[in-house]
């Protein structure tokens, strides 16, 4: 393990929220093409997603899909902008400030069914 | 202080697979992890390999795995790292014994950007002019030493050894924004290629490494910058 700054960080979660978002897509693919076979599979596999493990991965998409949108920002302004590399920690922690910001709420809405 | 140094070993034909070494020793806190390794070679264990040269910060010699993190083994204090000392090679190039490993593939790339200066035409009587503010444009990237300690911290270095990487980068740089260099396009060229800037992903890695406080990676996005404004 290298034991790099917020950077290092910042570029793994890139990753790993970009392959998450990746696989969704994929899956999605399959799941709409699902309404070739007729609308009764499409439903019947399409029902599954309100199960709560489902709606607990809704949760975990927009997480990927908010924080690979935010950091993209923080990288495509300091791609034009390259003396902004001076502040990529400032723009790393606002990054994660208005993914929190966001998030938290959204994810409450999301669940609050699923709670009580 | 007593102080655990721990160091990864290997010799290129002898080993088979990489081994640690533990010394324990006394040392001061305000030496430098350099002192150490010197005291272990010197009276414990002569068996130990490591490159260095000026010991003070500007040969480059001596760049390795600190805890965890690139640095010059002549620069950093023993209390700054702990008494806990973990020594590993630099990542990424072959080990030839213990600390040392082979740099020949590093300096290929770093040939490969044409590190020194191409003025086309008559050379002038005096000295090629250039303002304060002309020279101003490539101080920070005139300070490399060529210790690996940044190409050798970057992730996708690691997987891509053809990654020309972020130090030839730096001493492209160097030219490419030197006002007297009459060679732009052909450096451009060669780092507009698969295994040039754009490989980069912005990981600062390198920029947390560097001795020399360079910040590498404004140094590439201002090559990428020039690629994409540049004509056609
Ligand atoms: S840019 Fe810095 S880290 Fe990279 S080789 Fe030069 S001095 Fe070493
Ligand atoms: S020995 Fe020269 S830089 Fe450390």
């Amino acid at each position: 393990m290298y034991r790099g700054g917020p950077g290092q960080w910042a570029w793994l979660l890139h990753r790993w929220s970009g392959v998450a978002v990746l696989l969704f897509l994929l899956i999605h693919i399959l799941d709409t093409g699902l309404v070739l076979f007729g609308p009764q599979v499409y439903d019947k596999v399409v029902g599954l997603y309100t199960h709560p493990v489902f709606r607990v991965g809704e949760v975990g998409l927009v997480a990927a899909v908010l924080y690979h949108a935010l950091n993209g920002i923080r990288i495509t302004l300091i791609d034009f902008y390259p003396e902004l590399t001076e502040r990529q920690r400032p723009l790393f922690y606002a990054v994660v400030s208005v993914f929190v910001l966001l998030f938290l709420p959204t994810a409450y809405l999301m669940l609050e069914t699923l709670l009580w | 202080m007593h102080i655990r140094l721990r160091v990864k070993r290997f010799e290129a034909g002898k080993d088979r697979e990489p081994y640690w070494s533990e010394y324990g020793l006394e040392v001061e806190a305000t030496d430098r992890v350099l002192d150490a390794l010197h005291r272990v070679k010197w009276h414990q264990d002569g068996t130990l390999t490591f490159r260095r040269s000026c010991a003070h910060g500007v040969c480059g010699s001596d760049a390795m795995l600190i805890n965890g993190r690139n640095r010059l083994a002549c620069k950093v204090l023993i209390r700054d790292v702990g008494d806990h000392i973990a020594v590993e090679p630099l990542r990424g190039y072959p080990v030839i014994r213990d600390l040392v490993v082979d740099q020949s593939a590093f300096f290929r790339k770093y040939e490969s950007v044409q590190p020194y200066l191409v003025a086309d035409g008559e050379p002038p009587a005096r000295e090629r002019r250039q303002s304060p503010a002309e020279r101003e444009r490539f101080d920070d990237t005139t300070k490399c030493i060529l210790c690996m300690a940044c190409t050798t911290s970057c992730p996708v270095f690691w997987p891509n050894p053809e990654y020309v990487g972020p130090a030839a980068i730096v001493n492209a740089h160097r030219f490419l924004f030197d006002s007297r260099d009459t060679e732009k396009e052909g450096r451009l060229a060669r780092l507009n290629a698969g295994d040039g800037v754009w490989r980069c992903r912005t990981i600062f890695n390198c920029v947390e490494a560097c001795p020399r406080e360079i910040n590498i990676t404004r140094a590439i996005g201002e090559v990428k910058k020039a690629l994409l404004l540049q004509k056609g």
